[in-house]
Protein backbone atom coordinates (compact mmCIF):
# COMPACT_ATOMS: atom_id res chain seq x y z
CA UNK A 1 0.00 0.00 0.00
CA UNK A 2 2.72 2.21 0.81
CA UNK A 3 4.82 1.55 -2.24
CA UNK A 4 1.56 2.35 -4.44
CA UNK A 5 0.82 5.40 -2.38
CA UNK A 6 4.48 6.49 -3.44
CA UNK A 7 3.96 5.75 -7.33
CA UNK A 8 0.51 7.56 -7.37
CA UNK A 9 2.25 11.05 -5.44
CA UNK A 10 4.27 11.03 -8.42
CA UNK A 11 2.01 10.67 -11.68
CA UNK A 12 0.28 13.61 -9.44
CA UNK A 13 3.03 16.06 -8.93
CA UNK A 14 4.14 15.39 -12.57
CA UNK A 15 0.98 15.25 -14.06
CA UNK A 16 0.06 18.55 -12.03
CA UNK A 17 3.51 20.11 -13.79
CA UNK A 18 2.95 19.12 -16.97
CA UNK A 19 -0.10 21.88 -17.96
CA UNK A 20 2.28 24.60 -16.84
CA UNK A 21 5.58 22.99 -18.32
CA UNK A 22 4.28 22.68 -21.44
CA UNK A 23 2.19 26.37 -21.32
CA UNK A 24 -1.07 24.58 -22.27
CA UNK A 25 -2.60 27.98 -20.60
CA UNK A 26 -1.34 30.58 -22.75
CA UNK A 27 -0.73 34.20 -21.18
CA UNK A 28 -3.22 36.61 -22.21
CA UNK A 29 -2.02 39.14 -24.95
CA UNK A 30 0.07 41.40 -23.95
CA UNK A 31 -0.58 45.08 -25.00
CA UNK A 32 1.72 47.25 -22.41
CA UNK A 33 5.37 48.40 -22.79
CA UNK A 34 5.96 47.19 -19.03
CA UNK A 35 3.79 43.86 -19.03
CA UNK A 36 7.07 41.70 -20.51
CA UNK A 37 9.08 42.30 -17.02
CA UNK A 38 5.55 40.96 -15.34
CA UNK A 39 5.05 38.03 -17.63
CA UNK A 40 9.23 37.43 -16.99
CA UNK A 41 9.12 37.17 -13.83
CA UNK A 42 5.37 35.21 -13.46
CA UNK A 43 7.59 33.04 -15.61
CA UNK A 44 10.71 33.06 -13.41
CA UNK A 45 8.30 32.69 -9.97
CA UNK A 46 6.62 29.54 -12.05
CA UNK A 47 10.01 27.74 -12.70
CA UNK A 48 11.28 28.45 -9.29
CA UNK A 49 7.87 27.22 -7.12
CA UNK A 50 7.97 24.09 -10.09
CA UNK A 51 10.99 23.02 -9.54
CA UNK A 52 10.39 22.95 -5.36
CA UNK A 53 7.35 21.30 -5.80
CA UNK A 54 8.46 18.72 -8.22
CA UNK A 55 11.78 17.76 -6.09
CA UNK A 56 9.83 18.25 -2.90
CA UNK A 57 7.43 15.65 -4.20
CA UNK A 58 9.79 13.20 -5.47
CA UNK A 59 11.91 13.34 -2.64
CA UNK A 60 8.51 12.53 0.00
CA UNK A 61 7.55 9.94 -2.90
CA UNK A 62 11.05 7.94 -3.08
CA UNK A 63 10.93 8.05 1.17
CA UNK A 64 7.60 6.89 0.90
CA UNK A 65 8.21 3.92 -1.21
CA UNK A 66 11.66 3.34 0.50
CA UNK A 67 10.64 2.75 3.95
CA UNK A 68 6.66 2.32 3.40
CA UNK A 69 7.43 -1.31 5.03
CA UNK A 70 9.91 -1.24 7.92
CA UNK A 71 10.79 -4.80 9.06
CA UNK A 72 9.63 -5.73 12.77
CA UNK A 73 12.73 -4.82 15.20
CA UNK A 74 15.17 -2.83 13.07
CA UNK A 75 16.84 0.02 14.25
CA UNK A 76 15.19 3.87 13.37
CA UNK A 77 18.00 5.68 12.21
CA UNK A 78 18.17 9.67 12.19
CA UNK A 79 19.64 12.63 9.92
CA UNK A 80 22.03 14.17 11.69
CA UNK A 81 21.58 17.04 13.52
CA UNK A 82 17.69 16.23 14.31
CA UNK A 83 14.64 18.50 13.67
CA UNK A 84 16.51 21.52 14.52
CA UNK A 85 18.95 21.57 11.91
CA UNK A 86 16.33 20.45 9.30
CA UNK A 87 14.23 23.54 10.33
CA UNK A 88 16.93 25.60 10.05
CA UNK A 89 18.35 24.22 6.65
CA UNK A 90 14.45 24.77 5.56
CA UNK A 91 13.91 28.46 6.92
CA UNK A 92 17.20 29.40 5.29
CA UNK A 93 16.26 27.76 1.76
CA UNK A 94 12.90 28.95 1.45
CA UNK A 95 14.36 32.93 3.15
CA UNK A 96 16.26 32.84 0.30
CA UNK A 97 13.69 31.99 -2.39
CA UNK A 98 11.41 34.44 -1.31
CA UNK A 99 14.72 37.34 -0.81
CA UNK A 100 15.65 36.51 -4.55
CA UNK A 101 11.94 36.27 -6.06
CA UNK A 102 11.93 39.67 -4.67
CA UNK A 103 14.82 41.55 -5.49
CA UNK A 104 14.33 40.27 -8.92
CA UNK A 105 10.82 40.95 -8.81
CA UNK A 106 11.74 44.20 -7.76
CA UNK A 107 12.44 45.69 -10.80
CA UNK A 108 9.34 44.28 -12.84
CA UNK A 109 7.57 46.53 -9.98
CA UNK A 110 9.68 49.35 -10.67
CA UNK A 111 8.87 49.52 -13.67
CA UNK A 112 5.45 50.62 -13.07
CA UNK A 113 5.51 51.99 -9.38
CA UNK A 114 8.86 53.92 -8.18
CA UNK A 115 9.21 55.92 -11.97
CA UNK A 116 6.99 58.54 -12.11
CA UNK A 117 5.42 59.13 -15.76
CA UNK A 118 6.59 61.41 -18.35
CA UNK A 119 5.48 64.64 -18.03
CA UNK A 120 3.57 65.12 -21.46
CA UNK A 121 1.62 61.60 -20.41
CA UNK A 122 -2.17 61.91 -20.47
CA UNK A 123 -3.81 62.84 -17.51
CA UNK A 124 -7.09 61.11 -16.84
CA UNK A 125 -9.30 60.45 -13.64
CA UNK A 126 -10.47 56.98 -13.09
CA UNK A 127 -13.11 56.92 -10.14
CA UNK A 128 -14.67 53.41 -8.60
CA UNK A 129 -18.15 53.86 -6.79
CA UNK A 130 -21.02 50.72 -6.45
CA UNK A 131 -20.50 49.01 -9.23
CA UNK A 132 -19.27 51.19 -12.49
CA UNK A 133 -15.95 52.91 -13.24
CA UNK A 134 -16.15 56.15 -14.35
CA UNK A 135 -12.99 58.35 -16.15
CA UNK A 136 -12.74 62.11 -16.75
CA UNK A 137 -10.79 63.83 -19.12
CA UNK A 138 -9.79 67.50 -18.34
CA UNK A 139 -11.01 69.06 -21.58
CA UNK A 140 -9.69 71.89 -24.06
CA UNK A 141 -8.43 73.94 -20.51
CA UNK A 142 -6.52 70.94 -19.72
CA UNK A 143 -7.32 71.27 -16.01
CA UNK A 144 -9.73 69.39 -14.18
CA UNK A 145 -12.40 71.03 -11.98
CA UNK A 146 -12.65 70.48 -8.49
CA UNK A 147 -14.64 67.81 -7.37
CA UNK A 148 -18.02 68.84 -4.10
CA UNK A 149 -18.34 65.09 -3.43
CA UNK A 150 -22.28 66.61 -2.05
CA UNK A 151 -22.81 67.62 -5.46
CA UNK A 152 -22.37 63.74 -7.04
CA UNK A 153 -25.85 63.75 -8.62
CA UNK A 154 -25.76 60.04 -10.77
CA UNK A 155 -29.34 60.90 -12.08
CA UNK A 156 -27.90 63.85 -13.69
CA UNK A 157 -24.58 61.58 -15.09
CA UNK A 158 -22.76 63.96 -12.42
CA UNK A 159 -20.92 60.86 -11.19
CA UNK A 160 -17.91 63.30 -9.96
CA UNK A 161 -19.46 66.01 -7.96
CA UNK A 162 -18.89 68.91 -10.46
CA UNK A 163 -20.09 72.41 -10.24
CA UNK A 164 -19.86 73.88 -13.29
CA UNK A 165 -22.18 76.84 -12.03
CA UNK A 166 -19.66 78.40 -9.89
CA UNK A 167 -16.80 76.41 -11.94
CA UNK A 168 -15.62 77.27 -14.68
CA UNK A 169 -12.83 74.61 -15.10
CA UNK A 170 -14.91 71.95 -14.73
CA UNK A 171 -17.27 72.77 -17.80
CA UNK A 172 -15.34 71.27 -20.30
CA UNK A 173 -14.69 68.52 -18.53
CA UNK A 174 -15.59 65.16 -20.36
CA UNK A 175 -16.67 62.28 -18.15
CA UNK A 176 -17.24 58.61 -19.41
CA UNK A 177 -18.00 55.27 -18.72
CA UNK A 178 -15.53 53.28 -21.41
CA UNK A 179 -11.72 54.57 -20.83
CA UNK A 180 -10.25 55.39 -23.75
CA UNK A 181 -6.73 56.16 -24.96
CA UNK A 182 -4.26 56.75 -27.76
CA UNK A 183 -2.00 54.28 -28.42
CA UNK A 184 1.54 54.46 -27.76
CA UNK A 185 1.15 57.06 -25.55
CA UNK A 186 1.75 57.05 -21.83
CA UNK A 187 -1.85 57.36 -19.73
CA UNK A 188 -1.25 58.64 -16.04
CA UNK A 189 -4.34 57.23 -14.29
CA UNK A 190 -5.14 59.16 -10.84
CA UNK A 191 -7.34 56.57 -9.13
CA UNK A 192 -10.16 57.44 -6.13
CA UNK A 193 -12.83 55.24 -4.56
CA UNK A 194 -15.90 56.75 -3.93
CA UNK A 195 -17.06 54.71 -1.52
CA UNK A 196 -15.61 50.99 -0.69
CA UNK A 197 -12.63 49.75 -2.17
CA UNK A 198 -12.65 48.89 -5.50
CA UNK A 199 -9.82 47.48 -7.81
CA UNK A 200 -8.44 48.34 -11.81
CA UNK A 201 -7.89 44.90 -13.52
CA UNK A 202 -7.04 45.01 -17.46
CA UNK A 203 -4.69 41.62 -17.90
CA UNK A 204 -3.88 42.35 -21.08
CA UNK A 205 -2.00 45.74 -19.77
CA UNK A 206 -0.82 43.84 -16.32
CA UNK A 207 -2.26 46.13 -14.17
CA UNK A 208 -3.99 45.33 -11.21
CA UNK A 209 -4.15 48.71 -8.49
CA UNK A 210 -6.57 48.79 -6.03
CA UNK A 211 -8.47 51.93 -4.88
CA UNK A 212 -8.70 52.87 -1.51
CA UNK A 213 -10.89 55.26 -0.50
CA UNK A 214 -9.64 58.24 1.01
CA UNK A 215 -6.46 57.26 -0.74
CA UNK A 216 -4.93 59.69 -4.04
CA UNK A 217 -3.04 56.41 -5.68
CA UNK A 218 -2.06 56.10 -9.58
CA UNK A 219 -0.39 54.63 -12.20
CA UNK A 220 0.95 55.09 -15.42
CA UNK A 221 0.97 52.89 -18.18
CA UNK A 222 1.54 53.01 -22.19
CA UNK A 223 -0.75 50.72 -24.28
CA UNK A 224 0.49 49.07 -27.83
CA UNK A 225 -2.28 47.68 -29.14
CA UNK A 226 -5.25 49.13 -30.80
CA UNK A 227 -8.62 46.98 -29.67
CA UNK A 228 -10.88 47.11 -27.06
CA UNK A 229 -10.40 45.20 -23.60
CA UNK A 230 -12.18 44.66 -20.65
CA UNK A 231 -11.83 46.25 -16.99
CA UNK A 232 -12.59 44.48 -14.32
CA UNK A 233 -13.30 45.07 -10.71
CA UNK A 234 -11.68 42.26 -8.74
CA UNK A 235 -11.72 43.73 -4.86
CA UNK A 236 -14.88 42.09 -3.41
CA UNK A 237 -17.02 45.41 -3.26
CA UNK A 238 -20.99 44.64 -2.60
CA UNK A 239 -23.85 42.81 -4.50
CA UNK A 240 -23.26 44.24 -7.53
CA UNK A 241 -19.48 43.33 -7.73
CA UNK A 242 -19.62 40.86 -9.98
CA UNK A 243 -21.61 43.52 -12.91
CA UNK A 244 -18.54 45.80 -12.33
CA UNK A 245 -16.68 46.41 -15.28
CA UNK A 246 -15.63 48.83 -17.96
CA UNK A 247 -14.12 48.63 -21.32
CA UNK A 248 -10.76 50.41 -22.14
CA UNK A 249 -10.55 51.48 -25.90
CA UNK A 250 -7.48 51.93 -26.63
CA UNK A 251 -7.41 54.34 -30.44
CA UNK A 252 -5.42 54.99 -32.68
CA UNK A 253 -3.99 59.18 -31.94
CA UNK A 254 -6.89 60.58 -34.75
CA UNK A 255 -9.65 58.50 -33.66
CA UNK A 256 -8.79 59.40 -30.12
CA UNK A 257 -9.40 63.10 -30.97
CA UNK A 258 -12.41 62.21 -32.74
CA UNK A 259 -13.50 60.58 -29.67
CA UNK A 260 -12.69 63.86 -27.59
CA UNK A 261 -14.83 66.14 -29.92
CA UNK A 262 -17.64 64.07 -29.55
CA UNK A 263 -17.37 63.82 -26.03
CA UNK A 264 -17.15 67.36 -26.25
CA UNK A 265 -19.92 68.27 -28.22
CA UNK A 266 -22.38 66.00 -25.90
CA UNK A 267 -21.63 68.43 -22.68
CA UNK B 1 -75.56 75.35 24.36
CA UNK B 2 -72.12 74.78 23.10
CA UNK B 3 -71.63 71.15 23.27
CA UNK B 4 -74.59 71.37 20.92
CA UNK B 5 -72.60 74.23 18.52
CA UNK B 6 -69.66 71.81 18.68
CA UNK B 7 -71.80 68.37 17.34
CA UNK B 8 -73.32 70.29 15.10
CA UNK B 9 -69.86 71.66 13.31
CA UNK B 10 -68.55 68.61 13.75
CA UNK B 11 -71.51 67.05 11.51
CA UNK B 12 -71.25 69.55 9.38
CA UNK B 13 -67.11 68.95 8.78
CA UNK B 14 -68.03 65.21 8.49
CA UNK B 15 -71.06 65.76 5.68
CA UNK B 16 -67.86 68.20 4.04
CA UNK B 17 -65.58 65.22 4.01
CA UNK B 18 -67.94 62.81 2.40
CA UNK B 19 -69.01 65.23 -0.62
CA UNK B 20 -65.71 65.83 -1.31
CA UNK B 21 -65.14 62.18 -2.53
CA UNK B 22 -64.69 62.09 -6.36
CA UNK B 23 -67.82 62.16 -8.55
CA UNK B 24 -67.67 61.81 -11.95
CA UNK B 25 -68.97 64.59 -13.70
CA UNK B 26 -67.64 66.96 -11.15
CA UNK B 27 -65.56 69.59 -11.88
CA UNK B 28 -61.62 69.62 -13.89
CA UNK B 29 -58.40 71.52 -12.93
CA UNK B 30 -56.54 71.46 -16.27
CA UNK B 31 -53.42 73.64 -17.25
CA UNK B 32 -50.17 73.76 -18.65
CA UNK B 33 -46.49 73.40 -16.85
CA UNK B 34 -43.99 75.96 -18.58
CA UNK B 35 -39.88 76.63 -17.65
CA UNK B 36 -38.85 79.75 -18.08
CA UNK B 37 -34.91 80.31 -18.84
CA UNK B 38 -32.57 77.72 -19.83
CA UNK B 39 -33.29 74.34 -18.36
CA UNK B 40 -29.93 72.17 -17.73
CA UNK B 41 -28.72 70.30 -21.23
CA UNK B 42 -29.55 66.47 -20.47
CA UNK B 43 -26.78 64.24 -21.33
CA UNK B 44 -26.37 60.94 -23.18
CA UNK B 45 -26.16 57.69 -20.76
CA UNK B 46 -22.96 55.69 -21.32
CA UNK B 47 -24.33 52.46 -21.11
CA UNK B 48 -21.05 50.83 -22.12
CA UNK B 49 -20.33 48.68 -19.13
CA UNK B 50 -24.19 47.63 -19.91
CA UNK B 51 -24.16 45.68 -23.59
CA UNK B 52 -26.99 44.28 -23.11
CA UNK B 53 -28.75 47.24 -22.56
CA UNK B 54 -26.56 50.01 -24.61
CA UNK B 55 -27.41 47.80 -28.01
CA UNK B 56 -31.38 48.49 -27.73
CA UNK B 57 -30.49 52.07 -28.69
CA UNK B 58 -29.56 53.33 -32.10
CA UNK B 59 -28.55 56.60 -30.65
CA UNK B 60 -27.91 56.75 -26.42
CA UNK B 61 -30.67 57.65 -24.94
CA UNK B 62 -30.08 61.07 -22.21
CA UNK B 63 -30.66 61.59 -18.59
CA UNK B 64 -34.13 62.26 -17.91
CA UNK B 65 -34.09 65.30 -15.02
CA UNK B 66 -35.84 67.85 -17.00
CA UNK B 67 -37.68 66.67 -19.64
CA UNK B 68 -38.80 69.41 -21.85
CA UNK B 69 -41.58 69.74 -25.33
CA UNK B 70 -41.84 72.50 -27.81
CA UNK B 71 -42.51 76.04 -26.49
CA UNK B 72 -41.37 76.01 -23.15
CA UNK B 73 -43.05 72.84 -21.71
CA UNK B 74 -42.27 70.39 -19.02
CA UNK B 75 -42.61 67.46 -19.00
CA UNK B 76 -42.87 64.88 -15.65
CA UNK B 77 -44.42 67.63 -13.29
CA UNK B 78 -46.60 65.73 -10.88
CA UNK B 79 -49.73 68.05 -10.26
CA UNK B 80 -51.79 67.19 -7.75
CA UNK B 81 -54.26 68.48 -4.94
CA UNK B 82 -52.80 68.81 -1.78
CA UNK B 83 -55.00 70.48 0.63
CA UNK B 84 -58.68 70.30 0.13
CA UNK B 85 -59.73 66.56 -0.59
CA UNK B 86 -59.56 63.80 1.89
CA UNK B 87 -57.46 60.83 2.25
CA UNK B 88 -58.67 58.19 -0.31
CA UNK B 89 -58.01 54.27 -0.01
CA UNK B 90 -55.81 52.56 -2.49
CA UNK B 91 -57.08 51.50 -5.62
CA UNK B 92 -57.28 47.81 -6.19
CA UNK B 93 -55.19 47.37 -9.37
CA UNK B 94 -50.48 48.20 -8.88
CA UNK B 95 -48.96 50.71 -10.52
CA UNK B 96 -46.27 49.05 -12.56
CA UNK B 97 -42.77 50.58 -12.75
CA UNK B 98 -40.68 48.55 -15.13
CA UNK B 99 -37.32 48.07 -15.79
CA UNK B 100 -36.33 47.94 -19.92
CA UNK B 101 -32.93 48.91 -21.45
CA UNK B 102 -31.45 50.31 -18.55
CA UNK B 103 -33.81 52.72 -17.56
CA UNK B 104 -37.30 53.12 -16.07
CA UNK B 105 -40.23 53.45 -17.28
CA UNK B 106 -42.11 55.49 -16.91
CA UNK B 107 -39.21 57.83 -15.13
CA UNK B 108 -41.84 59.45 -13.15
CA UNK B 109 -44.90 57.77 -11.18
CA UNK B 110 -47.20 58.28 -9.27
CA UNK B 111 -49.56 56.20 -6.92
CA UNK B 112 -51.73 55.99 -3.75
CA UNK B 113 -50.08 55.08 -0.25
CA UNK B 114 -50.80 51.61 0.56
CA UNK B 115 -51.46 50.95 -3.54
CA UNK B 116 -49.34 48.01 -4.64
CA UNK B 117 -46.20 48.78 -6.45
CA UNK B 118 -44.98 45.79 -8.66
CA UNK B 119 -41.18 46.62 -9.94
CA UNK B 120 -40.84 44.28 -13.27
CA UNK B 121 -37.68 43.53 -14.83
CA UNK B 122 -37.59 42.59 -18.76
CA UNK B 123 -33.66 42.99 -19.06
CA UNK B 124 -31.22 40.49 -19.92
CA UNK B 125 -28.95 41.37 -16.61
CA UNK B 126 -29.95 42.41 -13.04
CA UNK B 127 -31.17 44.93 -11.67
CA UNK B 128 -31.20 46.04 -7.79
CA UNK B 129 -33.75 48.54 -7.33
CA UNK B 130 -33.22 50.90 -4.31
CA UNK B 131 -36.24 53.67 -3.55
CA UNK B 132 -34.23 56.44 -1.18
CA UNK B 133 -36.87 56.61 1.21
CA UNK B 134 -36.63 58.79 4.28
CA UNK B 135 -40.04 59.13 5.13
CA UNK B 136 -41.56 55.50 4.01
CA UNK B 137 -38.94 52.30 5.22
CA UNK B 138 -35.82 52.39 2.58
CA UNK B 139 -35.23 48.98 0.83
CA UNK B 140 -33.25 47.75 -1.91
CA UNK B 141 -33.95 44.73 -4.05
CA UNK B 142 -31.66 42.35 -6.07
CA UNK B 143 -34.22 41.62 -9.73
CA UNK B 144 -32.48 39.09 -11.60
CA UNK B 145 -33.35 38.31 -15.05
CA UNK B 146 -36.55 36.66 -15.40
CA UNK B 147 -37.66 36.78 -11.54
CA UNK B 148 -41.59 37.33 -10.81
CA UNK B 149 -42.07 41.10 -10.48
CA UNK B 150 -41.13 42.78 -7.02
CA UNK B 151 -44.34 43.71 -4.87
CA UNK B 152 -44.03 46.40 -2.27
CA UNK B 153 -46.43 49.15 -0.71
CA UNK B 154 -45.88 52.56 0.84
CA UNK B 155 -48.09 53.91 3.77
CA UNK B 156 -47.14 57.64 3.88
CA UNK B 157 -46.89 60.47 1.38
CA UNK B 158 -43.52 60.89 -0.04
CA UNK B 159 -41.82 61.88 -2.94
CA UNK B 160 -38.94 59.06 -3.41
CA UNK B 161 -36.09 59.31 -6.11
CA UNK B 162 -35.04 55.76 -7.33
CA UNK B 163 -31.57 54.58 -8.13
CA UNK B 164 -30.43 51.42 -9.52
CA UNK B 165 -27.08 49.50 -7.30
CA UNK B 166 -25.86 48.00 -10.27
CA UNK B 167 -26.62 50.77 -12.81
CA UNK B 168 -25.59 54.44 -11.23
CA UNK B 169 -27.24 55.92 -14.69
CA UNK B 170 -30.34 55.10 -13.87
CA UNK B 171 -32.90 56.93 -12.01
CA UNK B 172 -36.25 57.58 -11.61
CA UNK B 173 -39.31 59.07 -8.94
CA UNK B 174 -42.16 57.24 -7.01
CA UNK B 175 -44.80 60.10 -5.89
CA UNK B 176 -46.28 58.59 -3.32
CA UNK B 177 -49.99 60.48 -2.82
CA UNK B 178 -52.94 60.52 -0.56
CA UNK B 179 -55.90 60.56 -2.70
CA UNK B 180 -56.42 60.02 -6.40
CA UNK B 181 -56.51 63.63 -7.65
CA UNK B 182 -53.55 63.30 -9.46
CA UNK B 183 -51.94 63.99 -13.33
CA UNK B 184 -48.08 64.10 -14.26
CA UNK B 185 -47.97 66.77 -17.06
CA UNK B 186 -47.94 65.11 -20.72
CA UNK B 187 -44.58 66.12 -23.40
CA UNK B 188 -46.51 69.30 -24.35
CA UNK B 189 -46.61 69.92 -20.29
CA UNK B 190 -50.94 69.52 -20.02
CA UNK B 191 -52.58 67.85 -17.35
CA UNK B 192 -55.71 67.49 -16.30
CA UNK B 193 -57.40 66.28 -13.15
CA UNK B 194 -60.66 65.62 -13.60
CA UNK B 195 -63.85 64.32 -11.70
CA UNK B 196 -63.23 67.20 -8.68
CA UNK B 197 -66.32 67.53 -6.36
CA UNK B 198 -67.38 71.57 -5.94
CA UNK B 199 -64.81 73.08 -3.16
CA UNK B 200 -61.69 74.61 -2.36
CA UNK B 201 -58.24 72.91 -3.03
CA UNK B 202 -54.85 73.28 -2.82
CA UNK B 203 -53.15 72.47 -6.12
CA UNK B 204 -49.00 71.35 -5.96
CA UNK B 205 -47.03 70.94 -9.12
CA UNK B 206 -43.83 68.68 -7.92
CA UNK B 207 -40.72 68.52 -10.44
CA UNK B 208 -37.78 66.40 -9.41
CA UNK B 209 -35.42 69.04 -10.27
CA UNK B 210 -37.16 72.81 -9.61
CA UNK B 211 -39.34 71.66 -6.76
CA UNK B 212 -43.04 72.03 -5.18
CA UNK B 213 -45.33 75.17 -6.39
CA UNK B 214 -48.85 75.32 -5.13
CA UNK B 215 -51.98 77.53 -6.18
CA UNK B 216 -55.55 77.62 -4.85
CA UNK B 217 -58.71 77.03 -6.91
CA UNK B 218 -61.85 77.02 -6.02
CA UNK B 219 -64.44 74.70 -8.05
CA UNK B 220 -68.20 75.07 -8.70
CA UNK B 221 -70.24 72.67 -10.07
CA UNK B 222 -68.59 70.85 -13.28
CA UNK B 223 -66.37 73.74 -14.40
CA UNK B 224 -63.27 73.84 -15.72
CA UNK B 225 -60.76 75.61 -14.12
CA UNK B 226 -57.32 76.46 -15.38
CA UNK B 227 -54.25 76.67 -13.19
CA UNK B 228 -51.11 77.07 -15.11
CA UNK B 229 -47.64 76.77 -13.28
CA UNK B 230 -43.95 78.75 -14.63
CA UNK B 231 -40.76 77.02 -13.12
CA UNK B 232 -37.58 78.11 -13.11
CA UNK B 233 -35.05 76.69 -15.09
CA UNK B 234 -31.41 77.03 -14.35
CA UNK B 235 -28.95 75.93 -17.18
CA UNK B 236 -26.43 74.31 -14.67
Amino acid sequence: MGKLFGIVLVIIALASAYPIATHMYVMPEDISTHGHAIDDQLSDTMKEAGFSFLGAQLVLAFFVFKFAHRKEGSKLTHLPGGAKLMVTVAFIIVGAEVFALGVLGQKAWANVYFTPPRPDALQIQAQAGQFAFYFRYAGVDGKFGVIHPDKIDEGNQNFFGLDPANDIESRDDIVSGELAIPVNREVHLLMHAKDVGHSFYVRELRIQQDFVPGLDLSVHFTATKIGKYEIVCTQLCGLGHYNMKAYLSVMAQDDFEKWMKQKASEL
Amino acid sequence: MRTKNIFLAGVAILAAATMTYAVPGGGTVSGKITYEGTPAKQKPIDMSKEPSCAKQYATPPTTETVVTGPNNALENVVVYISAGAPDEAAPSQAAIFTQKGCRYLPHVLAFQVNQELKVLNEDQTSHNIHPLAKINREWNKSQPPGTPPISDKYDKMEFIPVKCNVHPWMHGTFAVLKNSHYAISADDGGFKIPNLPPGKYTVTAFHESYGEQTQDVTIAGSETKSVNFVFKAKPY
